[in-house]
């Protein structure tokens, strides 16, 4: 009797670990066949590539980067390529402590912890790539029934997000929007609950635009109290469509249905588009400290206070980085053939039909080639 | 009952065995449990020298270094404190739910149907959750809006429930009801098992005496269950002070250490903060949240350091 | 489980007349001999939720949620009054505890079984074929989940081998034989390891490996570590709890045959818990099948079947689904409806253990008199 307990135990795990084996059996074809060579879009290098190599990093990226894998896939067989979006500063640390081929961040490596220092030392004795590679801008949504259209200039804006003002119909935003009728509904304004590079680049435009009242430090933390708070870009859009009253920040691709606040550039009312994302970019000037001398290194001040008409500097831009030399040449062609695709025309095409970024203009491709040339595959 | 079959087992082995064997056997049967004990400790051990290793640098570190330029202190403090109210807003409904739940299928039920409870109630400590997450995001969060406005305008008055009420739902008490839904079924599962095992010589010497039903659960079920229940609720305590995923998805925190259930602002709790900013972080902030994780064991250790207190003087009496 | 006693509308009358004599000290003055009618208690509900509908119907604030609230509340007062006018006060309070129990069961039940319905309605949308056939390498926006369905199954294999048997040995140590230092000390860190946080063990993991294989290591058994760490505790609290209940007298008489410890053990005192150690281990599976934070920091992500859990990345259903809803770019419903997929399949495989469980459990359930 009890011995016949103990059986079906074992019978059970027995059966488990079978089905489990059948699983396995089942897939290691599907394994082996993954690579179906259905590339209609054509748009990988044709050079053939293999190996397997990870990257880490940006959680905005996430999307983009898993179609430029599942492209680069495609057209080499033998190729793997794995990203794990654990968060800018886990891309940083992992590239840095050599644990991935390639990292994604949202925010440049700097000076300011050695992390730029660290990363060259890395990639020695090869060169530290560092090539922005996405742009997304970042759109104020709100959620106020009866309000279409909404314009906030760059004061008015600050001050909300930092709770002085408190209800829809105040006077300063009532100048910027003749013939709106703004209900009196108290304002609810959403940030970001998890540290991030959204929250970063916004606060960055904030105290840009509006050091007197934004005096708060710039970081991917949310420096006000208070205030409704979710987590990730998806949390901030539901609570803003949730709520009543509601406004927050988010991918602009994530916007949906909800209303998009224009902002004020120079004399006129901007909203984000990818054309005038892109733009913005081509206008910063690249920042020598962030490049620390590195030949390969490309990182932007973003012109936040740009007046340019055509322009929304509210812009989120994220980065690959890598090496020139690898342990192997295999490696270093498979990281070459991944940044030239994520890079190229097809490749950031494909990124704004699946993840809604800026696709980078020809001016800035020219500009970051030959860094990514520069990787000796 | 199977002292019958388990009787005759023992006969036949006391015929076979010798004593030579007898105390080879036990002596190997009793060295392994003591390896395996000691494989906890070491597993500890290498645990606590993790969080302390990595931990430290974050406990000393200076203000400057960390976040908002808080010391770490007042760093964890406002965490703390989120972690213990939503714990013990979830144990507190999740605990007499779970033992009204356990009664109803060990007493009350038609034996069928409780049968077919028990494996509901079980199935349901299994949902992983991330899906209690989503659920309190899209489904009672939004229904929970309605009745936190009433209960700002009735019951205002009571600090708790002072207002202003969140519009998206994303409020600590949301929060406390989705940690009780989540642990409900580990508690109910516990307290189920230790209610079935009753003996049922005592349950029908009550009935014989001429208890109703419910003296019968209060003088003989409800003893013999109370370790189990306790230990069950704080079993249920333990994965509601550590509950990360559900936590980060569905509260609105904002650092705020206040007893106002039903408002946007919320404090944080240990686990949800380490998840929110740990993928972002590098350096002495990632040493300053791990650090914060031992901050949460503490907290732990003081609950079941009161809940053994509980017990043993229950066992006394 | 033992089978619930004698049902009290079959049982009862005779103890009004027979037992009155015997109970007179406890029943007081006023005990009266009626009994209520068999269909007493559903009779107290549907009149009072209908009470409920037609007064909050009149009063224009009609809800469901509303009619529900107030009609278990006077459910439970009415059958209270009615009995104690016609059986008496012990009686009275019997019935109307006996609702309140029935009231908070259905309070307890109701979210849980919004949530199985939410998930059902909202996962099968996302499932087909494909889902359990395909992995996702080389599929833009799309492709199967059966990576992450084999990942998850052998991460959580190698945890359960991990954990079942320290865990027990563990409890068995800690109920059978210990005693001083050692007990008190593992009774301390047992507790002290329910308190680790889920995203600490797999950090801890993580660390762990990093020292044997360099920084960047990804494995499936690193998710299994960290889920044994959170697991192993969960076994041994459930292990001790049903192992305290086996009573002493079948150890005792065990003994007294001249049967040694370790055999007393394996063929007395386990066999009789065996039906609460399954459920144990159940739930202990369980919880840690969907954990999702600590294989966010070691089992990787990828899109390609591994069945390997000793090299490279390994996918899995926890973090396939939080993946699909934090990020799920531009087409968001069909990346929504991938991991509400995901989640119902996480708990159609826990379906499926628990029958498993449930008939071992059913098979060898052993009561104690």
């Amino acid at each position: 009797m009890s011995r016949a307990r103990w059986l079906a135990v074992i019978a059970s795990a027995a059966i488990l670990a079978l089905g489990v084996a059948a699983c396995g059996g089942s897939s290691e074809s599907t394994s082996s066949s993954g690579g179906k060579t259905e590339s209609e879009s054509g748009g990988a290098p044709s050079a053939e590539v293999s190996g397997e190599i990870a990257g880490a990093g940006s959680t905005a990226q996430q999307a983009a980067q898993e179609a430029w894998i599942a492209e680069l896939e495609n057209a080499n067989g033998g190729a793997t390529i794995s990203y794990d979006p654990v968060g800018s500063g886990g891309g940083r640390e992992q590239f840095i402590s050599g644990g991935v081929a390639y990292g994604a961040s949202d925010t440049p490596l700097s000076e300011t912890e050695g992390e730029l220092a660290k990363a060259v030392k890395r990639c020695g004795p090869g060169e530290l790539v560092e090539v922005p590679n996405y742009i997304s801008p970042i759109a104020i949504i709100y959620n106020v029934p009866g309000v279409e259209e909404l314009n906030l200039d760059s004061e008015t804006l600050a001050k909300i997000f930092n709770q002085e003002i408190k209800e829809w119909n105040d006077p300063a935003i009532a100048k910027d929007n003749p013939g709106v009728e703004l209900p009196s509904t108290r304002i609810v304004p959403v940030n970001r609950s998890d540290k991030s590079g959204t929250t970063e680049n916004f606060t960055d435009y904030l105290s840009k635009v509006a050091p007197n009242v934004w005096t708060h430090e710039v970081s991917g933390e949310w420096p006000v109290k208070g205030g409704e708070a979710a987590n990730g870009t998806s949390g901030v859009v539901e609570a803003v469509t949730a709520g009543e009253g509601t406004i927050g920040y988010a991918d602009a691709s994530q916007a949906g249905e909800l209303g998009v606040a224009k902002i004020k550039v120079g004399s006129t009312w901007a909203e984000p588009s990818p054309e005038a994302a892109a733009k913005v970019l081509e206008l910063s000037k690249e920042d020598p400290e962030l490049e620390g001398g590195n030949k390969y290194v490309t990182a932007f001040e973003i012109d936040r206070k740009t007046e340019s008409s055509g322009t929304y500097p509210i812009i989120l831009v994220s980065s690959l980085i890598g090496c020139t030399k690898y342990k192997s040449v295999e490696e270093a062609a498979l990281v070459k053939a991944y940044f030239e695709y994520a890079v190229s025309p097809e490749g950031q095409e494909l990124a704004a039909e699946q993840a809604g970024s800026a696709p980078l203009t020809e001016a800035l491709r020219k500009k970051v080639m030959p860094a990514v040339e520069a990787i000796e595959g | 009952m199977s002292s019958v079959d388990t009787t005759t087992n023992a006969g036949q082995l006391l015929a076979a065995a010798s004593g030579g064997r007898r105390r080879r056997g036990d002596r190997i049967f009793s060295n392994t449990a003591v390896i395996a004990a000691v494989t906890i400790l070491a597993l500890l051990a290498g645990v606590a020298i993790f969080l302390l290793s990595e931990g430290w640098p974050g406990l000393t570190a200076s203000a400057s270094e960390l976040p908002g330029g808080k010391t770490f202190i007042e760093y964890v403090a406002p965490l703390a404190f989120g972690t213990v109210l939503a714990g013990a807003l979830a144990t507190v409904i999740a605990v007499p739910l779970a033992v009204a739940v356990a009664l109803f299928i060990t007493h009350i039920a038609p034996a069928r149907l409780a049968l077919a409870l028990g494996f509901l109630v079980d199935l349901l400590a299994a949902i992983p959750s991330i899906i209690y997450g989503l659920w309190g995001i899209f489904v009672l969060g939004p229904a929970a809006v309605p009745a936190m406005k009433w209960l700002e305008a009735k019951l205002g008055f009571i600090p708790i429930f002072e207002g202003p009420a969140s519009t998206t739902g994303r409020t600590m008490l949301v929060v406390g009801v989705v940690l009780a839904v989540m642990i409900l079924p580990i508690v109910s599962a516990i307290a189920r098992e230790a209610f079935a095992q009753t003996p049922r010589k005592l349950q029908e010497g009550a009935q014989a005496l001429g208890a109703t039903r419910w003296e019968m659960i209060r003088m003989t079920v409800l003893p013999f269950g109370k370790s189990s229940v306790i230990s069950g609720a704080m079993l249920g305590l333990g994965r509601a002070l550590g509950e990360t995923m559900a936590v980060t998805i569905i509260l609105s925190v904002s650092g705020a250490v206040s007893f106002n259930l039903i408002s946007q602002a919320n404090p944080s709790t240990i686990a949800a903060n380490i998840a929110l900013n740990f993928p972002d972080s590098s350096g002495i902030k990632i040493n300053a949240l791990i650090a914060t994780g031992l901050v949460l064991f503490a907290i732990t250790l003081v609950t079941n350091f009161i809940a053994r207190a509980i017990i043993a003087r229950s066992n006394v009496q | 489980m033992s089978a619930p006693p004698p049902d009290s509308s079959g049982f009862q009358p005779e103890l009004a007349t027979a037992g009155a004599p015997a109970a007179g000290r406890l029943l007081g003055g006023g005990a009266s001999a009626g009994v209520l009618p068999d269909w007493a208690p559903y009779g107290v509900v549907a009149a009072a939720l209908a009470f409920c509908a037609i007064v909050l119907g009149a009063l224009g604030i009609f809800t469901v949620a509303l009619m529900l609230v107030f009609g278990a509340l006077l459910a439970v007062a009415g059958i209270y009054a009615w009995s104690r006018a016609v059986e008496g006060a012990r009686r009275a309070k019997d019935r109307a505890i006996t609702m309140a129990i029935v009231v908070a069961f259905g309070v307890a039940m109701a979210p849980l079984i919004s949530l199985l319905y939410e998930v059902v309605r909202r996962g099968i949308p996302g499932l087909s074929a494909e889902f359990f056939t395909e992995d996702a390498r080389g599929k833009i926006g799309g492709g199967g989940a059966e990576h992450a369905i084999v990942g998850t199954l052998i991460i959580t294999a190698v945890a359960v081998v991990i954990s079942v048997p320290v865990g027990l040995m563990a409890a068995i140590y800690m109920n059978e034989y210990g005693t001083g230092k050692l007990r008190r000390a593992l009774t301390f860190f047992v507790d002290v390891m329910t308190g680790i946080p889920s995203i600490v063990a797999g950090l801890f993991a993580y660390a762990l490996f990093e020292l044997f294989f360099g920084p960047g290591i990804r494995m499936g058994v690193m998710g299994s570590i960290a889920l044994s760490v959170l697991m192993i505790p969960i076994v041994i609290r459930a292990s001790e709890e049903v192992l305290k209940i086996v009573p002493n007298h079948l150890r005792e008489a065990s003994y007294a045959l001249g049967t040694p410890k370790w055999k007393t053990i394996t063929k007395v005192v386990l066999p009789t818990a065996f039906a609460g150690l399954v459920t144990g281990v159940m739930i202990a599976t369980a919880r840690i099948i969907g954990e999702t934070a600590p294989l966010l920091v070691t089992t990787g992500v990828v899109d390609s079947l591994n069945t390997n859990p000793f090299s490279g990345r390994m996918q899995n259903l926890a973090v396939y689904a939080f993946n699909e809803y934090r990020s799920p770019g531009i087409h968001k419903t069909a990346s929504y409806d991938r991991a509400w997929a995901a989640a119902l399949t996480l708990i159609a495989i826990v379906v499926i253990l628990n029958v498993i469980a449930r008939l071992v459990y059913r098979r060898y359930k052993t009561e104690i008199r």
